[in-house]
């Protein structure tokens, strides 16, 4: 799973900059214009550290948020092979959060300061997970769109700049290509199924496009982050490029298996070379952002339960841990 | 929930089949070693890649500073006749 850069609108512009040594400055973005990578310990302006451990933590929020609406149909998966795959799907997206805030602790982040600012509200996480999983359908489009736009936007980053990012990104993507295909197996599955099964599929594919064409933020001129963090290798392309591109590929999977694109004015434009799309409704994209999705209480209320619930466990562990410790000291 | 402290980092090697290296994976946090391993296997082995893991304690490495990287490294820099190309031989000598 994947989020963009949320914040860009409240993100400060870098005149941080300035208070940089410039020798340094210099050097820093010499090499990152040249495409070599940056690795923790070395030199790095404040605000691009700032700016990583926001994006990085931002997208394992979501790959853990991320896990809720699909967990949710675990149980109720129609066959124990559409079960044991939805538990590996699920499984991995925790790894990949994992891969993640393992990134972010490099640039000096705490995971308890990047889990408490998820529960506190402080920190976002992709929108997408605030709508609800309905139906059987939306796992097959969940796969297929949602995952099939994290590529989309993932393969870039495993050149972006930050080393232990793009490590991340390499091994996240290897993943996610199970994931896209399980999905549109599935959604293949259901369309060449039962007519309730079809409206089934057809119902997921009209709640999920729009969501997921969002899923790559905000139209270039109103992501004012995007200019500086192309600079720095952190995103490589923009916002419209990467849904452009999304959308060409798409279209022809969803008519292969008979399944329409809920949009009246998609239509391939020859001259372009690119489908034509109709434009998004960004006032519902906000308002997701600003909390308001159909289950966004729902997901966050069941984040920090799992948390508390299990504090139990880590302050045992821990206590059991440092018990063996001392143990082990004394029969030295 | 504040009060708790996130359990110890440990950096998570994978040996990913007889004949090669262990090679940097990531990191995983665990209370001991025993769940470090535990944790890195769930972790970085779902696919089968690895025989073998180890798991050291973060704080354990002792890194060079990449701002010495270059007298660290100088003086290997000038020292060309390490290399086998360095040597001009006749092209009819066989074998080396």
């Amino acid at each position: 799973m994947y989020t963009t850069d949320l914040s860009g609108k409240n993100a400060k512009k870098p005149e941080a900059a300035a208070a940089e040594d410039p020798v340094l400055l210099a050097t820093f973005e010499a090499r990152v214009a040249n495409d070599e990578f940056i690795e923790p310990k070395d030199w790095m302006p404040e605000a691009y550290r700032r700016t990583l451990v926001r994006q990085i933590s931002q997208h394992a929020h979501s790959e853990i948020v991320g896990m809720l609406p699909e967990g949710n149909w675990i149980t109720r998966a129609p066959n124990l092979r559409r079960k044991a795959i939805l538990l590996a799907k699920v499984q991995d997206e925790g790894g990949h959060g994992l891969y993640l805030y393992s990134a972010a602790e490099t640039l000096g982040a705490s995971r308890e300061e990047m889990i408490d600012a998820l529960h506190s509200g402080k920190a976002k996480y992709s929108t997408i997970f605030n709508y609800p999983t309905l139906t059987w359908a939306d796992i097959g489009a969940i796969g297929w769109l949602v995952d099939g736009a994290a590529i989309m936007n993932q393969v870039p980053l495993q050149r972006t700049s930050y080393g232990p990012y793009a490590r991340a990104m390499v091994r996240i993507c290897k993943e996610e290509s199970f994931h896209q295909r399980q999905g549109y197996e599935l959604m293949m599955a259901m369309m060449a199924g039962t007519p309730e099964q079809k409206r089934m599929g057809q119902d997921a594919m009209n709640r999920w496009w729009h969501p997921s064409l969002m899923m790559f933020g905000p139209p270039d001129d109103k992501s004012p982050n995007t200019e500086q963090s192309i600079r720095w290798r952190i995103k490589r392309e923009t916002n419209d490029e990467l849904r452009q591109k999304f959308v060409d590929v798409t279209v022809p999977q969803a008519e292969a298996i008979g399944l329409s694109v809920p949009d009246p004015n998609l239509k391939w434009n020859d001259a372009r070379g690119h489908y034509d799309f109709g434009a998004l409704d960004w006032e519902e994209f906000y308002a997701v952002v600003r909390g308001e999705g159909a289950v966004a209480k729902e997901r966050m209320t069941a984040r920090v339960k799992a948390w508390e619930d299990g504090a139990w466990v880590r302050e045992a562990a821990r206590a059991y841990a440092e018990k063996r410790a001392a143990a082990k000291v004394a029969a030295e | 929930m504040s009060d708790a402290k996130d359990w110890p980092l440990w950096e998570v090697f994978v040996r990913a089949k007889g004949g090669l290296s262990h090679r940097h994976a990531g990191s995983v946090h665990a209370a001991d070693a025993k769940m470090a391993l535990e944790h890195a296997r769930d972790t970085y082995t779902r696919r089968m890649e690895g025989v073998s893991l180890w798991v050291v304690p973060s704080a354990q490495i002792t890194a060079s500073d990449p701002a010495d990287a270059g007298p660290l490294f100088e003086p290997a820099e000038d020292k060309i006749y390490r290399h086998p190309t360095f040597y001009s031989i006749p092209s009819h000598i066989k074998h080396i």
